[in-house]
């Protein structure tokens, strides 16, 4: 493999907004009121374009031919390096809101930092996905507090769902071997010291929507190695299904 | 659905310098959320560079039974339309 530590990293990156991008594709047509629906698809199909360039540098990373479809449609869920919160279901629009806001505002620090990376190509993409992103944080925080100082329901909801996402937070801010090597030549973002901008932004939208921060509990990993929870999967044979049943397809 | 949000009237200006035009309409809580609706539903082409939203029960509209009183008197006065003038020689522009 030419450059695997660029692979792993792009295929990371790609993945995450591959997976979120997919996850948010379910709501389609099943959405609260036709106007969710539809800002819920443009939010996912921001992500699934940040995915495809993504993944393109990770197959010329690779050297082996491999293009974005190719890395997206078959690859097995081990392969797979997404951080977990964004495999996790749906669940009610409270808790897909309450993943949007603990990852989109992740996700816009992350790229903030990335526009200077020395990977001119990873710059370049998170050049143009950073506003994208600052759009998906706005509207994840304004609904964060529309449901947590809501109605009784919207705010019941609100806490089930920020209770479920809580727990995978923490894993958007690791940093391992891969990462630090690419830290050190200026291509990676050192995630942990965004973690304190990070908690200032969750904290103040949380107060807005007068919600407790849910209990500190051990943080559930293991998704940048392949090691994910059950339900990515299931996210898979139906995102893969066409290119499996009928490879190289087109339309 | 048996309660719905309010409805919101959706006026897009095109380029700076063109006024905002009626582009359509979204459901939404609150102004806020009317402006992204707005965005998500009809900006999604490029088609602005500015939004207005505004109440739809706060349009006060004519009532379709005056047209007669409203806007017939005027269409037999076609001497407003500014169209009896010479243009002097050498106007370029009017």
């Amino acid at each position: 493999m030419r450059d695997s530590a660029l692979f792993d990293y792009a295929c990371r990156l790609g993945d995450d907004s591959l997976i979120l991008g997919q996850r948010l594709s379910e709501w389609c047509g099943h959405a609260p009121m036709l106007e969710i629906d539809l800002s819920l698809a443009n939010v996912g199909l921001d992500l699934i374009g940040q995915a495809t360039h993504f993944l393109k540098l990770a197959g010329e990373a690779e050297g082996e031919g491999r293009d974005a479809d190719a890395l997206a449609f078959h690859r097995d869920v081990l392969d797979y390096k997404n951080c977990l919160l964004v495999e996790q279901p749906n669940g009610d629009f409270a808790q897909t809101i309450a993943r949007q806001f603990l990852f989109s505002n992740y996700q816009e620090l992350l790229f903030r930092e990335l526009c200077a990376s020395k990977n001119v190509t990873i710059a370049a993409i998170a050049a143009k996905a950073v506003k994208e992103v600052a759009y998906h944080v706005r509207l994840a925080n304004e609904w964060m507090v529309r449901l947590g100082d809501g109605t009784a329901e919207s705010r019941a909801r609100m806490i089930a769902g920020l209770e479920w996402v809580w727990r995978f937070g923490e894993e958007l801010f690791d940093v391992d071997a891969v990462t630090e090597a690419l830290i050190a030549s200026g291509v990676a973002v050192d995630v942990r010291q965004l973690k304190p901008e990070w908690d200032g932004r969750v904290a103040k939208v949380l107060a807005e929507a007068s919600l407790e921060p849910p209990k500190p509990r051990r943080g559930a990993k293991g998704g940048r190695e392949g090691h994910h929870s059950e339900h990515l999967g299931h996210l898979l044979s139906e995102m893969q299904f066409l290119q499996r049943a009928y490879p190289g397809a087109q339309w | 659905m048996t309660k719905s949000w309010p409805l919101w009237e959706v006026f897009i200006r095109a380029k700076n310098g063109l006024s905002h035009r009626h582009a359509g309409s979204v459901h939404a809580a609150d102004a806020k959320m009317a402006l992204e609706a707005a965005r998500d539903t009809y900006t999604r082409r490029m088609e602005g560079v500015s939004l207005w939203v505004v109440p739809s029960a706060q349009i006060v509209a004519s009532d379709p039974s005056d047209s007669g009183p409203l806007f017939e008197p005027a269409a037999d006065k076609v001497y407003r339309h500014p169209t009896f003038y010479k243009i002097p020689e050498g106007v370029k522009n009017i």
